[in-house]
């Protein structure tokens, strides 16, 4: 227990005692936020695990994602995309 | 489907992944290299015993401090990129990418939790060894960090140690200790974090100038040259080793990597190495111009560092395309290559091995074992080539030569001015009878922001040569994109894009006003 008591004063203190520090932590916090709970539930889903529900259903999309070679990829449908 | 994968798609996915990449590598240099730096101050200290080396090392690890804090969990956003935009890459090689990463982000989180407390938190609450311990295992923990994210780059660079599974459409990882101790990834990391303790003596030997040159903290400013001057002689004596070790490396696995670096389209023995040229603007490749308007080069160089023959036979780009040469590397398993096959080969080859990854995957839910086993033996028959299948023409398999040629040109020859600025910097301050002339602090100033635009030079190199591929001849990029919207890749783009500019300017901000404060040393 005196362990933990000494690491928890170890870091309580040194947090306390920051200067410049406490601007960085400030920065590092809205940072966090602004990547786990802003960008990554909102902007950047896993997209097999949030289309597919199941491994083999995840198995048989990428299966038929990587058999089809390029000559069969609809070029004018691309086309229209870049424009 | 992969008619669904669009170019733009592609396109905004890459972009936004070069500016995640690019920002995030903006950081980790300075804190990989200048950790060692500090070390080395506190290391001085503590035999001393001299308070003077105390603050001087507090000066520098409030700068570490500003740089780690701003840069920490950066790379975080590669990893949400991966599994948003980049699914099929994701899934394909997860089992061999997943292991070192996970290692890294396990180790990332208790050495630097750990170890950077103590650095900070410890003065005056543990002794001066255990502190100076802590410092030391900041520094080791912070590339021990770098060498799984390295070993997964090395990976995409050079793959090995695994073998692809087309039950579940992945590659599983038959060896740990082929993929850690892969030539490409040793090299890699070897290169990369000598470049990045040359990065960090020149960010401190630029600090140190500006102090000179306001007249202020003099002697903090030469120490700081010092130590920082000798750390960044021996790393660039070591980044040209590694640099050789890498480019050689580069010959055996990505001979076209190599040639776009050159610009050398057609092969021959003894090829010299380019110092620096004028590539002809439009060349394409088996279009009959010259590739260079002017071309400055040491005679056989390229040999000598891709083979260690110096009469060695360096395929150029129409080479590698039109095949037929007897290369002087060797294939994926280690067998020496009579002919090379074209790119039109490869392609033929490729879309056999991807039609057989299909055969095999409808016989096989259709019950028929004799077909699948056959679908299956014809796969492997082609495996090395799976990749090229996705391809469109031969001309796909080269990079951007222009981009390759002059971002290689900027790196290495800014490393040789980084050597210059620490002789002549180290020189100054040795000099007892005259101050260091304004030209050489300025200079050293103004090698600040070129050793960033070295570093970022490097990377460029390193992942526009070897496009088309995500993975080095088994997935090119336009094969490992997800199936989501243009728009959707485009507006994170801008976001981070702001969201990165705000964090870059939050750091500048706050490390400049940390300079100027100064480390508060007695003014001699």
């Amino acid at each position: 227990m005196n362990i933990l008591k000494s690491v928890f004063l170890f870091y309580y203190e040194g947090f306390k005692n920051m200067t410049v520090g406490k601007t960085l932590w400030f920065i590092i916090v809205i940072k966090l936020i602004i990547m786990f709970l802003i960008l990554k539930p909102f902007f950047f889903q896993n997209y097999l695990k949030s289309n597919f529900k199941t491994e083999e259903e995840r198995i048989n999309y990428v299966t038929k994602e990587l058999t089809v070679p390029a000559e069969q990829q609809n070029q004018v449908e691309k086309n229209k995309i870049i424009q | 489907m992969l008619n669904h994968v669009f170019l733009s798609v592609l396109e905004w996915s890459r972009l936004q992944f070069a500016l995640t990449a690019i920002f995030h590598w903006f950081f980790v240099p300075l804190t990989l290299g200048i950790s060692f730096i500090i070390a080395i101050m506190e290391t001085i200290y503590v035999r001393t015993g001299n308070e003077f080396w105390k603050k001087v090392v507090k000066f520098w690890m409030t700068i570490f401090g500003i740089n780690f804090a701003i840069g920490v969990a950066t790379g975080i956003i590669l990893e949400f990129e991966f599994g948003t935009n980049w699914s099929n890459y994701s899934w394909f090689v997860g089992d061999i990418f997943g292991a070192p990463l996970a290692i890294e982000g396990i180790l990332a989180f208790f050495m630097e939790s750990t170890f950077i407390a103590i650095m900070f938190f410890g003065w005056n609450k543990i002794g001066r060894k255990t502190h100076l311990t802590a410092s030391w295992l900041t520094a080791f923990g912070a590339n021990i960090s770098a060498l799984w994210i390295l070993v997964a780059n090395g990976w995409m660079q050079n793959p090995v140690g695994m073998k692809f599974n087309p039950d579940n459409a992945r590659n599983e990882m038959e060896s740990f200790w082929d993929v850690l101790f892969n030539p490409s990834a040793i090299a890699k990391f070897l290169h990369t974090v000598t470049s990045a303790y040359v990065l960090s003596a020149i960010v401190v030997v630029a600090i140190s100038a500006w102090f000179l040159l306001k007249g202020r903290e003099k002697i903090f400013a030469k120490k700081s040259i010092i130590v920082a001057s000798v750390f960044g002689l021996l790393s660039s004596a070591a980044l040209i080793i590694t640099g050789d070790t890498s480019a050689n490396n580069i010959a055996q696995t990505q001979p076209m990597k190599l040639a776009a670096m050159e610009g050398l389209y057609k092969g021959k023995e003894g090829v010299g190495l380019s110092v620096f040229g004028i590539l002809t603007p439009g060349k394409e490749a088996n279009d009959g111009k010259d590739a260079f308007l002017f071309n400055i080069e040491v005679p056989k160089l390229l040999s000598f560092m891709g083979y260690r023959n110096s009469d060695a036979f360096v395929a150029g780009v129409e080479d590698l395309i039109n095949g037929g040469f007897v290369p002087s590397y060797s294939d994926r398993d280690g067998n020496k290559i009579t002919a090379e096959l074209s790119a039109e080969e490869k392609i033929r080859r490729g879309k056999e091995a991807i039609a057989s990854f299909a055969k095999y995957t409808e016989e096989k839910k259709a019950g028929n074992e004799v077909a699948r086993d056959g679908a299956r033996d014809e796969l492997f028959k082609n495996i090395n080539y799976f990749g090229y299948g996705y391809l469109n023409s031969p001309s796909s398999i080269v990079p951007n030569v222009p981009l390759c040629y002059y971002s290689f040109r900027i790196m290495v020859g800014l490393g040789f001015l980084f050597i210059i600025v620490f002789i002549v910097m180290l020189c100054g301050v040795l000099k007892k009878d005259r101050e260091i002339g304004k030209w050489a602090l300025r200079l050293a100033i103004l090698s600040a922001p070129l050793v960033y635009i070295a570093s970022q030079a490097g990377w460029i190199v390193a992942e526009m040569g070897r496009q088309p591929w995500a993975i080095q001849d088994l997935l090119p990029t336009v094969a490992a994109t997800s199936r989501v919207d243009a728009s959707a890749v485009m507006i994170t783009f801008f976001l981070f894009f702001v969201l990165f500019s705000i964090l870059l300017a939050a750091e500048l901000k706050i490390l400049f006003s940390q300079i100027k404060k100064g480390p508060n040393i007695s003014n001699e």
